[in-house]
């Protein structure tokens, strides 16, 4: 047996390797700091965030490195998705922080259960093998689940977490039969051994097939896509807004990254099967998404429903790639894909950094008259999120139009007028209740008449995040062409 | 000629907005003059495109190209014609026009209120400038947000209703007319240039299919019977200088559509589905002439009169012929300067007595003359009163109408009489006659300001009126390169 171990190549796993041991060492520093101190803890996880996101930058080449056996892959796709995850981890824990101290939850597990849960998505997204795909997803829920929980003394998020955790694990089983079945048919669990073994011919189809049906009910619980949407209403809502936004931005970026690993990667040859089921989530999605969400008071419960809703336009996108084995459609749909999940965390970021902005000690800004008359409390804040609103609506100048467009285009492209025609009917209805919150902001008087506080580089970082969506909407082309270029070098 | 004059038409007021925004609404007298200045300095730079302008020529003049999403092959385009140039001209002027009218009367969030409309300059400069469709949209849906806000933030009791009925009306067109964009970028093989589109050849069935997309956006736009119902809500609700920007500028937007795209990317269509269009047209103009005799609101009798006098212009656009054409864009121009001055007349008195029903007023004469002369000169070039513009307009599309079929013609002459009807007896109710109360007994009359906006406008009403030759003259080659292309089949 261990003649025939041989010492993997580290150098491509290094920012997994670095985090991993920072972990370590912030768990171990963190147990000898009082709460005074914990700036400390604070401090040192954005320096790991900092060091990784220098590693992956300096050792990111160009070129597809396996290594560990074949389990792990280092390409630009992974170190493209891995520089934006550090970045989303990062304005998390900036945002989250006066929210946590507030609320007495700034504790060191929390630094340490996002650096882990950081540490699974980056897993998953150089996931070059089922199992990789699987240790990654189940690092990065079982963090999220104590995350969810971190509050243990609310009943809502305590339920929340049960909740999570129970449909989770549910998703996860189904993932790991539907892994099994495609091993069960193309003998091995390597992604690029079963892309293989199916071009081969040799794998049983009908297994395989069926196989393909848990897998993607496994991704679509992670994306939270109808009909595997049932917890992100409920998670998003009972967790502590904090955390919310943790789960409703970067994990997307995870999600995403796994998508494409096991459907496209592996399992690109049933096309023709899975881009029907992609797409009758999608449309599910943008149509349960848009009506619910007109019916929330809750802001957190709305941009839950809204999270489905754009979950089911980046699946339009991901349903586009291939039109009758023609391939040329798909650099063009899943860089669409990826430019939108790219687009929504950013607006995702802002808007729930928004609800952080307005809470404060023994104050949860999570209804929506909490927006009222933003307007006359701070007009910029007011501006910012307007930007936000309309931005996740799809109006132009602002980012988010830039990807809904792309991927309308990606769909019409690959012939799929009539489902294109739905999206944007579904969007109108959507546009009611984002319009809705700038009724709130700007045509009613505020009920709130305490003045906005919040730490310096919390305002400057929520006022640039909203100058960027704003800015990436007038000048979309820069985070386009790198998604585009990061695939290409990719595939 | 090369030259930035159109980039500076859009973007000066734009900048502006963001000055006059920093100034903010404590530094009233500061802000307003500097947002005269930006409205007038707006307007300047648009008389060098009028001056400069080649009559002779019927293609596109100060043409500026700048590569904007080489992704997509977007470009920053712009350009004028004949047909587009007098409207910038139109809008700047009004834009100067509507920053007078809100100078003492908007209390709340003035410096909002004038950037707003500053903004919303800009980016209607940029719709007509835009021959890129892509630009063209852009600028088409964000125009919508400033109007949102206009008439949500500072209008009257039902403005929330109103302002959501006008923005997704609106959206509803123009997301339509976005997939028929991105069907007509694959259709010409990857290219957003209108002057493109104007040559791909396209089947009847696609061509119907976008005409149909076209007509929805823009028929919301103009507004068309039966999209018409959110003109009059918003119209009532919106400030004073709201209505004058949508009645003046915003509905103009939609029947320039027809003319940039339904007409000359789909001429068969439009040739066959002309019959409608010309039915519709003549619904608007007879049936919503009674639905205005029968008002109580003097803003919602103005709202009815410009959609049955924007009925008149898209009866124009479909007879096809040049008289008919011209006739209907003077018309554009009239009916800008006409609602526009109306508008402005009830603002007037509505500061005065807030009141807008009839009912509440009654022999103004008495007590505000210098008004009750502009407000009947007004009101005798709405219904068409030959030396004013109204007339010429007016006169010209049915001299077309006749022209291609008698008894359309002899339909649409009976806007002469309808518009005299229920024009002159508004007129007859609110300014002649007795003294009806003592609110109207106590009235003064118009300021030096207030007669100056109405001044300038009454004077481009006659200029108009008793000659027109420089309006028609400039639109003459463009008109008649549209007619031709129009005339050629695309099968």
């Amino acid at each position: 047996m261990l003649q025939n171990f041989v010492v993997p190549d580290l150098y491509p796993a290094a920012p997994e390797l670095f985090l991993a041991l920072m972990i370590c060492v912030i768990l171990l520093v963190d147990v000898f700091l009082g709460q005074s101190r914990r700036w400390i803890t604070s401090l040192l996880t954005m320096v790991t965030l900092i060091g990784c996101a220098a590693i992956t930058y300096l050792t990111a080449d160009g070129q597809s490195v396996l290594t560990f056996s074949n389990m792990f892959v280092d390409d630009l796709l992974a170190d493209f998705l891995k520089l934006m995850l550090y970045f989303t981890v990062m304005v998390v824990l900036v945002y989250s922080r006066d929210y946590l101290a507030a609320r007495d939850l700034e504790r060191g597990e929390f630094y340490v259960l996002v650096l882990c849960a950081t540490l699974g998505m980056m897993v998953m997204i150089s996931a070059a093998h089922l199992l990789s795909v699987y240790i990654g997803l189940e690092l990065l829920s079982l963090s999220l689940y104590a995350l969810v929980a971190i509050d243990r003394d609310s009943s809502r998020a305590t339920e929340a977490a049960m909740k999570y955790f129970i449909l989770g694990a549910l998703a996860s089983g189904l993932l790991l039969y539907g892994m099994s079945m495609v091993y069960g048919a193309t003998g091995t669990l390597e992604i690029g051994g079963i892309a293989q073994a199916i071009a081969q011919g040799t794998a049983n189809k009908t297994v395989l097939v069926f196989g393909l049906v848990f897998l993607v009910s496994g991704i679509a619980f992670k994306l939270g896509a109808v009909p595997f949407h049932m917890w992100i209403p409920d998670v998003y809502h009972g967790a502590p807004t904090a955390i919310t936004l943790f789960i409703a931005s970067a994990p997307k970026l995870a999600a995403f990254a796994m998508a494409l690993r096991l459907l496209v990667y592996g399992l690109f040859e049933l096309a023709g099967h899975w881009q029907t089921m992609l797409m009758i989530m999608a449309m599910l999605s943008i149509a349960l998404g848009n009506l619910a969400a007109i019916a929330q008071t809750n802001i957190k419960r709305m941009l839950a429903y809204s999270a489905i809703s754009h979950m089911g336009f980046m699946l339009l996108a991901l349903m586009s790639g291939v039109v009758a084995d023609d391939r040329h459609f798909m650099i063009n749909a899943y860089s669409s894909a990826m430019y939108y999940v790219v687009a929504y965390v950013l607006m995702s970021l802002g808007s729930f950094g928004m609800i952080l902005l307005l809470s404060r000690a023994g104050h949860e800004a999570e209804h929506l008259d909490d927006f009222k008359g933003l307007n006359q409390r701070s007009p910029w804040f007011a501006a910012v999120m307007m930007v936000l609103m309309f931005s996740m609506a799809g109006i132009p100048f602002f980012v988010g139009f830039f990807a809904k467009f792309s991927v309308l285009l990606a769909a019409v492209d690959a012939g799929h007028v009539a489902v294109a025609v739905f999206a944007v009917m579904f969007s109108l209805v959507g546009a009611f209740y984002y319009l809705r919150v700038v009724k709130l902001m700007y045509f009613d008087a505020p009920t709130d008449a305490q003045p906005i506080r919040a730490a310096l580089d919390m305002r400057i970082l929520l006022s640039a995040n909203g100058v960027a969506v704003a800015l990436f909407g007038i000048f979309p082309q820069a985070i386009m062409s790198l998604c585009t270029y990061a695939l290409v070098r990719s595939m | 000629m090369s030259s930035n004059l159109l980039s500076l038409a859009i973007w000066l007021p734009i900048l502006g907005a963001g000055a006059v925004l920093a100034l903010g609404s404590e530094r009233r007298d500061a802000m307003r003059w500097l947002a005269l200045a930006v409205a007038v300095a707006g307007f300047l730079v648009t008389l060098p495109l009028y001056i400069g302008f080649d009559k002779a020529q019927a293609g596109m003049q100060f043409v500026e190209q700048a590569s904007w999403i080489p992704r997509f092959n977007v470009f920053y385009l712009l350009g004028v014609d004949g047909i587009s140039v007098l409207f910038i001209l139109l809008n700047s002027f009004i834009t100067v026009l509507v920053v007078l009218a809100g100078w003492t009367v908007i209390e709340e969030k003035q410096g909002q209120y004038m950037a707003a409309f500053l903004i919303m300059s800009g980016l209607m400069n940029g719709i007509f400038a835009a021959l890129d469709a892509m630009l063209f949209y852009v600028f088409f849906e964000a125009s919508l947000i400033p109007m949102y806000l206009i008439i949500g933030v500072w209008g009257g009791p039902n403005r929330v209703y109103a302002a959501f009925k006008f923005f997704l009306y609106t959206l509803l067109g123009s997301l339509l007319m976005l997939i028929a964009l991105i069907y007509l970028f694959l259709a010409s093989g990857g290219s957003f240039n209108l002057l493109d589109w104007h040559q791909t050849r396209l089947e009847l069935t696609p061509q119907i299919l976008l005409f149909v997309a076209f007509l929805v956006a823009f028929a919301v736009k103009v507004p068309m019977w039966p999209v018409h119902t959110w003109l009059p809500d918003a119209h009532v609700e919106a400030p004073t200088g709201g209505s004058v920007v949508l009645a003046a500028i915003m509905l103009k937007l939609g029947a320039y559509g027809f003319l940039r795209f339904s007409l000359p990317i789909a001429p068969d269509a439009s040739q066959y589905l002309a019959p409608l269009m010309i039915a519709l047209s003549l619904i608007a103009v007879i049936y919503i002439g009674f639905v205005a005799l029968v008002q109580a609101d003097m803003k919602k009798l103005i709202a009815y009169s410009s959609i049955s006098h924007m009925g008149f212009v898209t009866l124009g656009f479909f007879i096809f012929n040049q008289i008919g054409l011209e006739g209907a864009l003077v018309q554009m121009i009239s009916h800008g300067f006409i609602s526009g001055a109306m508008f402005l007349c009830v603002g007037v008195m509505y500061d005065r007595m807030h009141s807008r029903n009839i009912a509440d007023y009654g022999g103004v004469a008495n007590t505000m003359p210098k008004f009750a002369a502009l407000f009947v000169f007004f009101a005798m070039a709405n219904s068409g009163l030959p030396a004013t513009s109204g007339f010429v307009g007016e006169f010209m599309v049915i001299l077309g109408a006749i022209k291609f079929n008698f008894w359309v013609g002899a339909a649409a002459a009976t806007t002469l009489i309808l518009g005299a009807a229920y024009t002159l007896w508004m007129v007859k109710r609110v300014v002649f006659g007795a003294v009806a109360n003592d609110h109207v007994r106590e009235l003064t009359d118009i300021n030096s300001r207030e007669f100056l906006v109405l001044g300038l406008l009454a004077l481009a009403v006659l200029a108009m009126g008793i000659y027109p030759f420089p309006f028609t003259d400039v639109m003459h080659a463009s008109v008649d390169n549209l007619l031709k292309h129009v005339a050629v089949s695309k099968l």
